[in-house]
């Protein structure tokens, strides 16, 4: 701003003639206004006074020596650059073609010799306010420019907090793939990958309600529950029912997140799927088949904890199945007659796919060939995973930062759950978390929650409610052995289940020592000890898995005890 | 106007019409079509039959209109949807909450 708004006191103005009577008469007849004037003889003396005094009005003489009117115009008019300066001609001239010429060189108007003291009043009111308007207007347009620049710069900085926080987890693992907007922070969805302490990992594909910074704040506490509780090992229901929970306090109603919930296991080859308002998702077999994983909750966020429903779709799959999900951007983005990419589209974009890589290609090529110019709209996420042998995905790192604390290597503890409790809450989380404590066990959680929940669940399941593995075998049987689980579980009283930890440091490392103790009947383990591992067998693969990942296995007489010896070295 | 009430003669039922784009930009008169009419409104019904387009914004205000009308006790039923409005609902699971017709 080169002058403060608003403007008070007398115009200065510019007179510029070579004939000192007109120049003279003119000068008097402004000053008679209430104005300041400055004089100059010619247009070289116009421009240097132009430069020198910056007056507000410029009244110009056409025909002046060494520089005239017009030339003189155009450098003032240079010089003043964004500020209107308006520069009325003082001539005696009729001449059209002459005229023309002057608002060319970039007159704004005319005022004809002899002079009309009304007239010349008038305009210069008149070129005044324009003037004061055309100030208002540029001082309006740079606050808007500076406060957008400063929008988008603390927009920039949010942005950086969001991906820092959105994407540290396994979002490049090999068997995933994903388009999200550049700009996905504005549009409110968000994308999350976790891996999880007994392998396989959890994925969270959301949509909030409208967009811009709300949108994008109601992702940050989700994308702290959801790493945060991933990484400790809860299971898709629990992270759910936290998220759900916090967004309903939190978010206003009316907005709320439409969301898909994947748990995805690589070692049973199995899909969790909760979908909560988004579009249909898609497992895709390798054999071609396709299965819908449509929305049967309503979106997180709605619901208070006592009515919010965690039933999720169990499917087994195979290796090179794979599943596509995508936000409603999908089947709104738009071509260029304003039609929709629609359901239809999808399906044939699906057709004939096999694996994550290929799904993803294909249904991506459809949408940018429907969009054409228009090109792939911003509120838009497709993600892709494909089932893979848990080899592949071995070294994923969590991408999570470690604590910087030392922690504890010495310890014991005794935790015993008894009756109800057992069939309500899942232990694991925290007995995990306590033995990853220990400095350096934290990169074993994927072996110690599986001798973990190894532990615990043969004591619940086979120690305590006494349900026969070999159901197990066939998919029918495993949808009963869960119902079974579920009927007994509620029945169960005056049970409990022990587990006492014991860390010692080693040498290069440490021994934890896990007994687990259930108040079953207890089972004879031998035979499932004597078998040797093979693929076709079903049941007795926890305690094949407990034998290889621990130094030594042990059982006490009776068969309700087990106890298992980690030892483990620093890498 | 793309919005309308109407009352019922008991005065107990107000209806909301909507025309064209259900969405943010219906925002403001939508609220004031159940917040600035008369005591003594039991049911509400919104009326889809002109609505073309329903976004996510518009399910937003009907969960609005659920807490002003009463919460989980709210009577509010939402009529005569086209298919690609009754899509969008059904999406989002909003029969658990809303008499969709």
């Amino acid at each position: 701003m080169d002058e403060s708004l608003p403007e008070q006191g007398p115009l200065r103005i510019l007179i510029a003639d070579d004939s000192d009577s007109d120049r003279l008469i003119l000068a008097r007849l402004v000053e008679r206004q209430g104005h300041q004037v400055v004089c100059a003889r010619d247009g070289m003396e116009a421009v240097e006074c132009f430069r020198e005094h910056s007056p507000h009005i410029v009244l110009l003489d056409v025909m002046m020596p060494r520089l005239n009117g017009m030339e003189a115009a155009r450098q003032i008019k240079v010089m003043a650059g964004e500020r209107l300066a308006p520069i009325i001609f003082l001539t005696s001239i009729s001449d059209a073609q002459t005229l023309a010429r002057c608002l060319e060189s970039g007159g704004d108007d005319f005022l004809s010799k002899p002079y009309n003291r009304v007239i010349l009043e008038a305009k210069i009111n008149a070129f005044n306010r324009m003037r004061l308007m055309h100030r208002t207007m540029s001082h309006q347009r740079d606050l808007i420019r500076d406060r957008n620049r400063l929008l988008l710069s603390e927009q920039r900085v949010a942005k950086r907090v969001f991906d820092n926080v959105a994407h540290t987890g396994c979002l490049d693992a090999p068997n995933l793939r994903y388009h999200a907007s550049p700009l996905s922070i504005f549009n409110g969805d968000v994308l999350f990958a976790c891996p999880i302490p007994a392998g396989g990992m959890h994925i969270l594909i959301g949509d909030f309600t409208g967009h811009g910074l709300p949108a994008a704040i109601g992702a940050m506490p989700v994308a702290e529950i959801f790493y945060g509780m991933a990484s400790k090992g809860f299971g898709c229901e629990d992270v759910l029912k936290e998220i759900n929970q916090k967004l309903k306090r939190i978010l206003p109603t009316g907005m709320f997140c439409c969301a898909l919930f994947i748990q995805a296991d690589f070692h049973l080859n199995q899909l969790r799927v909760w979908n909560g308002g988004l579009p249909d998702g898609y497992l895709v077999r390798h054999n071609g088949e396709r299965i819908k994983l449509p929305s049967n909750h309503l979106p997180l966020g709605v619901l208070g904890s006592e009515r919010f429903a965690v039933e999720v779709d169990v499917i087994c799959t195979e290796p090179g199945d794979a599943l596509l999900v995508a936000t409603d951007g999908i089947l709104e983005a738009e071509n260029a007659d304003g039609e929709m990419f629609g359901e239809d589209r999808l399906q044939d974009a699906m057709a004939g796919c096999t694996g994550g890589d290929d799904l993803f290609d294909s249904v991506m090529a459809a949408v940018s060939q429907f969009t054409g110019d228009q090109g792939v709209q911003d509120d838009l996420t497709v993600f892709a995973l494909e089932m893979v042998d848990e080899q592949v995905l071995a070294d994923i790192p969590s991408g999570l930062p470690q604590s910087p604390l030392s922690g504890a290597t010495e310890w014991q503890c005794v935790y015993e759950l008894t009756d109800r409790t057992l069939g309500q809450f899942n232990p694991l989380p925290l007995l995990l978390q306590i033995c990853l404590e220990v400095p350096g066990l934290r990169r074993r959680s994927g072996e110690i929650y599986t001798l973990l929940s190894e532990l615990y669940s043969n004591a619940l399941e086979h120690g305590i409610l006494q349900l026969p593995s070999e159901w197990k075998i066939s998919p029918e049987g495993f949808g009963q052995y869960y119902a079974e689980r579920e009927k007994r579980m509620s029945e169960t009283v005056g049970h409990s289940i022990r587990f006492t930890l014991r860390h010692t440091s080693q040498e290069q490392g440490g021994r934890l020592e896990i007994l687990c103790e259930d108040s079953g009947k207890g089972f004879d383990y031998r035979p499932c000890l004597a078998e040797t591992c093979s693929d076709n067998k079903y049941s007795g693969r926890g305690l094949m898995l407990l034998r290889q990942i621990s130094s030594s296995l042990s059982f006490n007489d009776k068969g309700n005890q087990v106890g298992v010896v980690y030892d483990w070295k620093f890498t | 106007m793309p919005i309308q009430t109407r009352r019922s003669d008991d005065g107990r039922t107000l209806t909301i019409k909507i025309e064209g784009r259900f969405d943010f930009s219906t925002h403001q008169t939508f609220r004031d079509a159940y917040e600035h009419s008369d005591q003594g409104i039991v049911n509400y019904v919104v009326d889809m039959t002109d609505t073309t387009y329903l976004d996510s914004s518009a399910l937003g205000m009907l969960l609005l209109l659920r807490d002003y009308a009463g919460g989980d006790s709210a009577q509010v039923r939402i009529e005569n949807c086209n298919g690609d409005v009754r899509r969008i609902l059904s999406i989002s699971n909003f029969e658990q909450l809303f008499a969709i017709r």
